[in-house]
């Protein structure tokens, strides 16, 4: 009976939840997490507005680590191969993952894409998500770290306008600083006071995928983020 | 416009508990958004509402408990004062996000054959 007004209606019960609305998305982000880690790769999520030089910057990456370090990555986009393509040009055997209207990366595209690759032979793969600073934020893929992608050119205010990409952020590469000296209006200051405001220990790191700048310290830190790769496993028989 | 892929995995949520619970229906759902969650509302609703339909979720309505982001300092509990450095304005220490970044599903009220 309707405790309302006692009209009769069907009774209606409450069910309390209280569980996260993308749990679903989460089980399969820990379950790749779990597989990265087990291989000993170090995965990142590489995220950025459309323009802001992820893929040059990975460009850039392959060129800094001159194949002293395997390289792996899947690339995310609304259509077209073009970012794939550029990638395994550049030495990174990667694959696009076309994503239709849909616009982020999400768990279980990372892991179904997974499958079609050799992953495992990396030691460092990077999933580069679609080219938004707003809805791949809320997605976990299983990465190890978050890294965004800010280019100069887009305006010191950014962080302040998408606080939830870059609350998680683990670092951002301030990338096009080439570019600063044509650019009175903004200033390195000003991206790094903006980040202050949305991240509590802001890392950053001032780059440019085009000339080469600052790659030096995003390979270190890329470094220091690997996991021990476990030694297989190796069965001795006794005579 | 990741609301869509949201409401899709509400919808899904919400379908599987009321059969669960045997239930005719999901009458009104009711949703934990923080600030920080990252979800448009308005934009969460008009997706809900472009694809209950035929579904088990076809009347119910999605209400939002609205969560502030509070930023605080972990030892002196000092809240930081919007939009200024996500440091304690005491000891300087990094803030830490106490409350404005959940998305939950927190209840749902089902429609059950009148015994």
């Amino acid at each position: 009976m309707c405790n309302d007004c006692g009209c009769g209606d069907p009774a209606l019960v409450p069910v309390d939840v209280h569980e996260r609305l993308l749990a679903g998305n989460d089980r399969v982000a820990a379950h790749n997490r779990a597989h990265f880690q087990d291989a000993g790769v170090l995965a990142i999520n590489l995220m950025g507005s459309p323009g802001a030089g992820k893929t040059t910057l990975l460009e850039a990456t392959a060129r800094a680590f001159q194949g002293k370090t395997r390289l792996g990555a899947m690339s995310g986009d609304l259509a077209t191969d073009r970012d794939g393509e550029r990638l395994r040009l550049a030495g990174i055997p990667a694959k696009t993952v076309t994503t239709g209207t849909s616009c982020h990366l999400d768990a279980t595209l990372v892991h179904d894409t997974l499958h079609d690759m050799a992953w495992q032979k990396s030691d460092i793969f990077f999933l580069e998500n679609v080219g938004n600073l707003v809805c791949p934020a809320i997605y976990d893929l299983g990465q190890a770290a978050n890294v965004v992608v800010l280019s100069v050119v887009e305006g010191e205010d950014k962080p302040l306008k998408y606080p939830v990409m870059f609350k998680d952020c683990d670092l951002v590469l301030i990338n096009k600083v080439d570019l600063l000296p044509h650019l009175p209006q903004v200033s390195l200051q000003g991206f790094t006071d903006a980040l202050s405001r949305v991240m509590p220990e802001p890392r950053w790191l001032a780059v440019s995928g085009w000339t080469g700048d600052g790659m030096d310290a995003w390979v270190a830190w890329l470094n220091a983020r690997r996991p021990v790769r476990k030694v297989p496993r190796v069965s001795v028989k006794l005579a | 416009m990741h609301e869509l892929s949201v409401a899709q995995a509400l919808l899904e949520r919400a379908e599987a508990i009321c059969r669960a619970e045997k239930a005719r229906a999901v009458r009104r759902i009711q949703l934990r958004v923080g600030e920080l969650a990252g979800i448009e509302k308005r934009q969460l609703a008009a997706a809900f509402a472009a694809i209950r339909e035929g579904t088990l979720c076809a009347h119910a309505t999605l209400a939002f408990h609205d969560v502030a982001a509070v930023w605080s300092c972990p030892t002196c509990r000092v809240d930081v004062p919007r939009g200024a450095p996500l440091r304690c304005p005491t000891c300087g220490r990094p803030a830490v996000l106490m409350a404005g970044d959940a998305l939950l599903l927190e209840r749902v009220e089902l429609e059950v054959q009148d015994v």
